[in-house]
């Protein structure tokens, strides 16, 4: 007999299916298909990156434009001032690297399941294994831009301290504040295409709502804590602070605030997504 | 080991489909106020993660209707119904696509559904990276796909194009490439959605072999098809579904007993009679019926069931001459089968007032159709190329092939006539 070892390994699994019934297997099921998920996030990078000439290139192109522009805008001609002695065009990439990650993933993730929908009528898993996949080429992407950071740092001879250990988990953070909303927007895009619209626009107004371009240092001092709404915000402070070795400050109470708002949004999104999952094959 | 693997209680599926109310509004504010408190309502929904339903009257619509059933392990079960019956729709129910609006459905052990060969299957990607792909997405583990490949690439017979992106594949490739694939999962209960009707008959027969085998390897395999052939050669115990309604639910011969009696019936017979006088010809086809050699009217037949015609003839006018009834029998290819011609000199009058009838059968003995769908043209003609009445289709027949040795190919072309043929051993 084939397969043995795995029917051996688990007794039967029973399953009851009934409307409406909050699923206690979910998690544990979101778990079993995690081979699903890497396969898929791995289909997306090696999908991404095949017949494309520029592949790799636009991942630098990008960033390394805006950049440019923001310097020269914000930098040059508005004369903002930087974070404490940080370099201008450090302070830039330091807050465009989790902006990008942000956009990439708001991008790719809720439009995710209406590219996959062959998949979603047709095969049954927890859903929310294709917008995390999806998520996952953003990191590959971010992954290329902060070596281009690093190179950066390294023009400049300006480096970061101890506090670079502390980036990954701004990473995280920035991964559950773009999946909040991702989640919430690839589940609306389901049943109404509209909100495929709404994604360009949310990219690029809050671009400049964001401290992408100038520092946070810029927001007067009472509306700071309001700024914090923001959950990007949050994210940027922390990016800086890691980054560019303490010259950049995290104003706290705008921070918990930022906080608070990307984990309502996380625990909304997934709510939301599981509310409507079950009618996907229904609907797309 | 015949225990219950499948259990429905009352399963129901419902759909709720909108209706736009065409009102005429009078004034602007009531058109502002009606948008406004569609809007308010439709955003409360969203938020709460409702579905919406366009429109302003709601209809319900059950796709599957109070279902209870019971399927044991080991069980090969045939699902049949016409289109719209809701066989589609309990697969996915089954296969968790979709979630039941009513019930309770209980499974026991690993679910594998083929409802698509290919599901997932990315053209950028070459041959080897899509049988992983397709294996994780139809549920095997990775250790599961790398300990099968070899068997799996030998079945597709791919081997020289693995390395080859599945685009510049021939059709025929990928869907034996597909179905490699999904031949080698090794779930408890499979479920299997008229995939088989693909590839070439060389692949199909293997296809047949492999489903054979793992309904032998007493694993519980649900399909569905609308070629009852293939049902009939794979299947132990059958379901008939009408409306969402189980109609039957059985071994497989009373459930196709089942599903021929449980249809339309054939109706009163086709009836031209209203126009024949009017158009002024001499002769017209009155009705034509098809029918069980014991005389009732039958559109279905097994295919060992012989078939007779009944065809009504009126005269309305001497006629000088020749003339025949030509029938004529298409397959659903729309491919001549056979024609014959029946002389009707002897049986005309020569009144020239009020009408004459005369009623012909003509009996095709079977087996020698195959299983499927015919239809019959009839045409009254004189020798010289006159037509006096046509009827292009009037009537259509279905043969059903209960287990003959050509059953189980049933989906693939093997011409239209299996006459039985006397063979011997020299």
């Amino acid at each position: 007999m084939k397969g043995t070892t795995a029917s051996k390994a688990h007794q039967i699994p029973r399953l009851v299916l009934e409307p409406g019934r909050a699923d206690a297997q979910y998690w544990r099921d979101l778990w079993h298909y995690r081979e699903l998920f890497a396969i898929l996030a791995w289909r997306d990078i090696a999908v991404r990156y095949k017949q494309t000439v520029i592949g790799v290139a636009w991942a630098v192109i990008r960033p390394l434009l805006t950049m440019i522009v923001f310097t020269v805008i914000f930098g040059r001609v508005a004369q903002l001032p930087s974070d404490g002695e940080a370099p201008y065009a450090a302070m830039v990439f330091a807050g465009m690297l989790p902006w990008f990650l942000f956009s990439t993933i708001l991008g790719e993730s809720s439009n995710s399941l209406l590219s996959n929908s062959a998949l979603v009528g047709k095969v049954y898993f927890p859903r929310l294994v294709i917008p995390s996949a999806a998520a996952v080429v953003s990191l590959v992407d971010f992954a290329i831009s902060f070596v281009l950071m690093l190179l950066l740092m390294l023009w400049f001879w300006f480096f970061p301290d101890w506090r670079l250990l502390l980036l990954p988990f701004f990473v995280v953070l920035a991964v559950a504040a773009s999946l909040g909303p991702a989640l919430l927007l690839s589940a609306l895009n389901v049943k109404y295409r509209d909100f495929r619209y709404i994604i360009p626009f949310i990219v690029q107004f809050g671009l400049y709502v964001s401290p992408v371009g100038f520092s946070s240092a810029n927001i007067p001092e009472g509306w700071r804590l309001l700024y914090g709404l923001n959950p990007m915000v949050g994210v940027i402070d922390g990016f800086r602070w890691c980054l560019l070795g303490g010259e950049a400050a995290i104003h706290l109470p705008s921070f918990a605030l930022s906080l608070g708002v990307i984990a309502f949004f996380l625990w909304y999104g997934i709510r939301f997504f599981r509310r409507t999952e079950r009618a996907f094959a229904d609907l797309i | 080991m015949s225990d219950v693997v499948i259990r429905a209680e009352g399963l129901g599926k419902k759909y709720v489909i909108g209706h736009e109310t065409n009102e005429r509004y009078t004034a602007l504010r009531d058109i502002l106020y009606n948008q406004a408190g569609k809007l308010i309502r439709s955003a409360r929904d969203m938020a709460a993660g409702r579905a919406l339903i366009a429109g302003d009257q709601r209809e319900e619509f059950f796709a599957l209707k109070d279902l209870n059933f019971e399927i044991k392990r080991g069980e090969v079960v045939g699902i049949i119904g016409r289109n719209g019956a809701g066989k589609s729709t309990l697969l996915k129910v089954l296969s968790r696509i979709t979630e039941p609006s009513e019930g309770r459905l209980t499974i026991e052990g690993r679910v594998a559904s083929l409802l698509e060969v290919g599901t997932g299957f990315h053209p950028e990607l070459t041959g080897r990276e899509n049988i992983y792909l397709n294996g994780a997405i139809l549920g095997m583990t990775r250790a599961e796909i790398r300990r099968k490949y070899d068997e799996i690439v030998d079945f597709a017979g791919v081997e020289r194009f693995l390395d080859t992106p599945v685009k510049r594949y021939s059709s025929g490739m990928y869907v034996r490439l597909a179905f490699a694939v999904a031949a080698h999962l090794e779930p408890e209960i499979l479920v299997v959605d008229e995939v088989l009707a693909v590839g070439d008959a060389e692949f199909q027969k293997k296809c047949l072999g492999k489903m054979q085998d793992v309904s032998k390897g007493g694993r519980t395999v649900l399909f569905v098809s609308h070629q009852l052939g293939m049902v009939s050669a794979l299947c132990t115990s059958g379901m008939l579904l009408d409306q969402g309604s189980i109609i039957h639910r059985g071994p497989l011969a009373d459930t196709l007993n089942a599903y021929q009696r449980h249809r339309p019936n054939g109706g009163p017979p086709t009836d031209w009679g209203k126009n024949a006088i009017a158009r002024g010809e001499p002769l017209a086809l009155l009705f034509a019926q098809s029918t069980k050699t014991d005389g009732s009217v039958e559109t279905h037949f097994d295919h060992t069931d012989d078939i007779e015609f009944r065809i009504g003839i009126g005269q309305y006018a001497p006629v000088s001459g020749d003339v025949f009834l030509t029938i004529a029998l298409q397959d659903r290819y729309n491919r001549r089968v056979f024609t014959d011609e029946f002389p009707l000199r002897s049986l005309l009058v020569n009144q020239s007032r009020g009408e004459h009838r005369i009623e012909l059968n003509a009996r095709v003995p079977m087996p020698l159709l195959v299983g499927g769908d015919y239809s019959i043209i009839l045409t009254i003609n004189s020798h010289e190329g006159r037509v006096f009445d046509r009827q292009p289709s009037a009537l259509a027949v279905t043969v059903i092939d209960r287990g003959s040795r050509m059953a189980k190919y049933e989906s693939w072309d093997n011409g239209p006539l299996m006459p039985p043929l006397i063979w011997s051993h020299a």
